[in-house]
């Protein structure tokens, strides 16, 4: 008895979809076939007598018999049905189904999630979705993390925190990614949500420690303040004073980003009032001594940055006399441990307690040789994510692979980020992981030279691949060995790796590359290209190919005007795409630009190029149904 | 712009060549080099080697976006934003590595006779013949030739050092790396006191 009509078009977009509401950075999101949207034809038949949607169906007629249950009984069951339904990308099937679904599901949806803050407006937003408790946002694409945007580009979360203010006064959760958050922006979120419960800020800028201080003070609530790779101004407030001198409901406090000194024994009084806290991620400007105080205070840790993990110049005599390792032994519960900031390797020997039950390790501010490793990972057996410098060369990625079979993700940055040089990490350790460590989903690996065989070896020891990311740091290197590009290499990842949605590509690649990826990576969601490809038909084998690509991100290759309009069929369904330093011309440009009318275009100059008229700096594109935004800068313009 | 910050490190580069030559590495890493990218804006080039790769790597269909750019993918010059690597680690361990670069290893030089004394930074020299080398041009005096059982043999002066321990030994007796790590002073002993250091093994 249900009416198989399409809501209006253009709010059934995957800007709602998310899949698990506490994984920020997967994107995880499907958008439903762009025919849907475009077919209005469906099969009629009325809903119940009295109901709006019946309308236009065609058929007004009494059906035989009446239906059995009135319109607002059956809302009601739908209602709460759907409460339990937390998938978005179930959700936003169920809204589909017909217009009283769709407001059922609108009305119930608590979670709310915008995987582009300018893909719909907050109004459009907040008016469709009335009982939202939760919301996350992501703002800029990721090729800002490395300067490839200019600053003041946009995604400010003021206006969306204005809109929720007014919209959501129940609002607990708000969690950011790569937005612009001001200090006036933070109090105003502190003003609006008198049972606010967790604030989680990502890659965000543009506030400081007073912005924090206002949540601090009055967030009662409390739960959450994680702050991670954000940056954030020293405006000479202790925020941690701040907080009120009451028990507190903290549960997690993560700040290891933030770059000043807070107050170590508000901190300590702060740790002791609040009995529920699990995680605590401490700065850098915290010392070892300072983290025995804190540890002692705080044994049922589950999660801790340990700050810089070093003596403080002053008192290093006595730090170093005390029982770490005990402080560390009474932690029975720790089971994620990073930090290390400024680490003094003699340290080390403290965590030894605690190893065998740690399931995360980040040692990638640690510059740790690997003898200095050994000792440490021989004992961590239930080690599933491990972040590391590859300080500890493909000797300490050796015993890496020897003990931790349990491994599932794996980040191996440098310590040395520049192209030229030797690198202490390279095939070998590559290989080394891909036999030790057969469960392995998740690898980011910068390296300086690389081998086809190693990257062929992973992707058949490692069937359960979801995220690969290998950064051969020199452009265009090609397999060191064999003088051959890496194209077979990253062919085998796709073939291989049946699992695999993220890939990030490097070294030197020619179209054949694509061609693999657009054979063979048709569950590929997120792809990154740098510096590879020979000509446009690299791009348009990924286009062609790619039935699932979200989010595409491409700089410094040679694709141009053919290449992109050869995705026109395509572009509705991804959240962006981004393409610098490539060929597009203006013209090509403004083709998808009318071609596309829901599509954003925008056109970013940098300054510090010169500016021929021919070809765009970059191209940023993303769908929206709020059109061409408000608050473009100089810099971008929108076609 | 926070690639600003980065060191230049091709100005600051030492090398055999003369300005503007291309190193052989450079050239075997390109097979395909008409594949070229443009490398955008590249950090300004301080001793003008960029012009030169410009004029020497002829297959570019960049050539309307030279002005300024490298043609051939260069290996020296940086790039904004590559490797990608989020600023806030960059910054953080490069603070670590200048750090470790600026502190260098400063020991006071002192030469029985002379007047007043030197410092020198132990980080510069790669090992003892460069060290020597540079001792006897500040000092204007020459050491023997070194043998393991017998010193400096032939020469009025003698290169010693003091280590951790507060011991006065002969430079030359353990490895470069230990040696560097140890020695918290250097003296050039006269031939005639240095007796006695040589030969005791």
């Amino acid at each position: 008895m249900i009416t198989n009509k399409k809501p209006r078009s253009s709010d059934t977009d995957s800007n709602y979809m998310r899949d698990d509401r506490t994984e920020m950075s997967e994107d995880d999101d499907r958008s439903p076939p762009s025919d849907s949207i475009a077919n209005g034809s469906c099969p009629t038949r009325t809903c119940t007598p009295g109901s709006g949607s019946g309308s236009g169906s065609g058929s007004s007629s009494i059906p035989e018999y009446s239906a059995p249950y009135p319109d607002r009984v059956l809302e009601n069951v739908l209602e709460n049905v759907l409460w339990f339904l937390t998938s978005r990308k179930d959700r936003n099937a169920a809204s589909l189904v017909c217009r009283s679904w769709y407001r059922v599901e609108a009305m119930t949806r608590s979670d709310l999630f915008i995987g582009n803050c300018y893909a719909v407006s907050p109004e459009r937003a907040t008016s469709r979705f009335t009982r939202v408790r939760s919301v996350t946002l992501k703002g800029k694409p990721r090729f800002a993390d490395f300067n490839l945007m200019p600053p003041n580009w946009g995604a400010h979360f003021a206006p969306w925190v204005s809109a929720t203010a007014k919209a959501y006064p129940w609002l607990e959760k708000i969690h950011l990614k790569r937005m612009s958050v001001t200090d006036d922006d933070l109090a105003l979120l502190a003003e609006s949500f008198s049972g606010f419960k967790e604030l989680v800020l990502v890659c965000c800028d543009g506030f400081g420690t007073s912005g924090l201080a206002a949540v601090a003070s009055k967030c009662r609530q409390l739960k959450v303040l994680d702050l991670i790779e954000s940056e954030v101004s020293d405006d000479e407030v202790d925020w941690i004073m701040c907080f009120p001198d009451t028990e507190t409901c903290l549960e997690s406090l993560i700040f290891d980003c933030v770059e000043c000194l807070v107050d170590f024994d508000a901190l300590e009084r702060l740790v002791v009032r609040s009995p529920s806290l699990k995680k605590l991620r401490l700065n850098r400007f915290v010392s070892i001594g300072q983290l025995y105080r804190l540890m002692v205070r705080a044994p049922q840790l589950t999660h801790l940055g340990t700050g810089s993990f070093s003596p403080s110049e002053d008192v290093a005599q006595g730090e170093l006399e005390l029982d770490y390792v005990s402080a560390f032994a009474a932690c029975k519960s720790l089971v994620c441990l990073s930090g290390f900031r400024e680490i003094v390797p003699d340290c080390l020997p403290a965590i030894y307690p605690i190893c065998a039950n740690l399931t995360s390790l980040n040692f990638s501010y640690a510059n740790i040789s690997a003898e200095q490793l050994k000792p440490i990972i021989s004992n961590c057996h239930k080690l599933q994510t491990f972040w590391v410098l590859d300080s500890i060369c493909d000797e300490g990625l050796q015993a890496v692979a020897t003990t931790c079979k349990e491994l599932r993700e794996l980040r191996v940055f440098p310590f040395d980020p520049r192209e030229d040089i030797e690198g202490p990490v390279s095939e070998v350790g590559l290989q080394a992981i891909s036999e030790g460590c057969r469960k392995l989903q998740s690898i980011l690996y910068f390296c300086q030279r690389m081998t086809n065989a190693a990257v062929i070896a992973m992707s058949k020891n490692c069937p359960d691949l979801v995220v690969f990311r290998l950064c051969i740091m020199g452009r265009q290197r090609p397999d060191h060995v064999t003088g051959e590009p890496m194209d077979e290499g990253f062919g085998a990842i796709v073939m291989n790796c049946k699992k695999l949605t993220r890939l990030a590509v490097s070294g030197l690649l020619t179209d054949t590359a694509f061609a693999y990826i657009g054979k063979y990576g048709k569950i590929v969601r997120t792809l990154s290209v740098a510096f590879a490809g020979d000509s446009d038909m690299g791009l348009k084998y990924v286009l062609e190919g790619c039935p699932r690509l979200q989010k595409l991100e491409i700089r410094d290759s040679p694709f141009g005007d053919t290449a992109l309009l050869s995705g026109l069929h395509h572009y509705y369904n991804m959240r962006f795409l981004w393409m610098s330093a490539c060929r597009l011309s203006h013209q090509g440009c403004q083709q998808i630009a009318q071609a596309l009318p829901h599509l954003v275009v925008e056109v970013i100059k940098h300054e510090d190029t010169v500016h021929t008229d021919d070809y765009a700096d970059t191209l940023y594109m993303y769908r929206s149904l709020a059109g061409r935004r408000h608050d473009v800068p100089k810099f971008v313009s929108i076609l | 712009m926070e690639f600003d910050r980065d060191l230049n490190l091709e100005a600051t580069e030492l090398r055999l060549g003369l300005p503007g030559t291309v190193t052989e590495q450079s050239e075997k890493q390109k097979p395909n080099s008409n594949a070229t990218k443009s490398n955008k804006r590249s950090l300004p080039d301080m001793n003008g080697e960029s012009e030169v790769r410009r004029e020497n790597s002829s297959a570019s269909s960049n050539d309307k976006k030279s002005h300024g750019q490298e043609t051939a993918p260069p290996i020296k010059t940086q790039v904004v934003g590559w490797p990608p690597i989020r600023s806030y680690r960059k910054n953080s361990l490069q603070a670590k590595k200048l750090e470790a670069e600026a502190a260098g290893l400063f020991v006071k030089v002192s030469m029985d006779g002379a007047p007043y004394l030197r410092k020198i930074d132990l980080k510069v020299y790669k090992g003892y013949p460069e060290l020597l080398e540079v001792l006897e041009e500040m000092f204007k005096f020459k050491v023997g030739e070194y043998s393991e059982r017998e010193g400096y043999n032939g020469s009025e002066h003698v290169p010693t050092y003091e280590d951790k321990d507060g011991d006065w030994m002969l430079v030359g007796d353990v490895p470069w790396e230990m040696f560097i790590n140890s020695c918290k002073r250097l003296r050039i002993m006269k031939e005639s006191e240095a007796r006695g250091l040589g030969c005791a093994v």
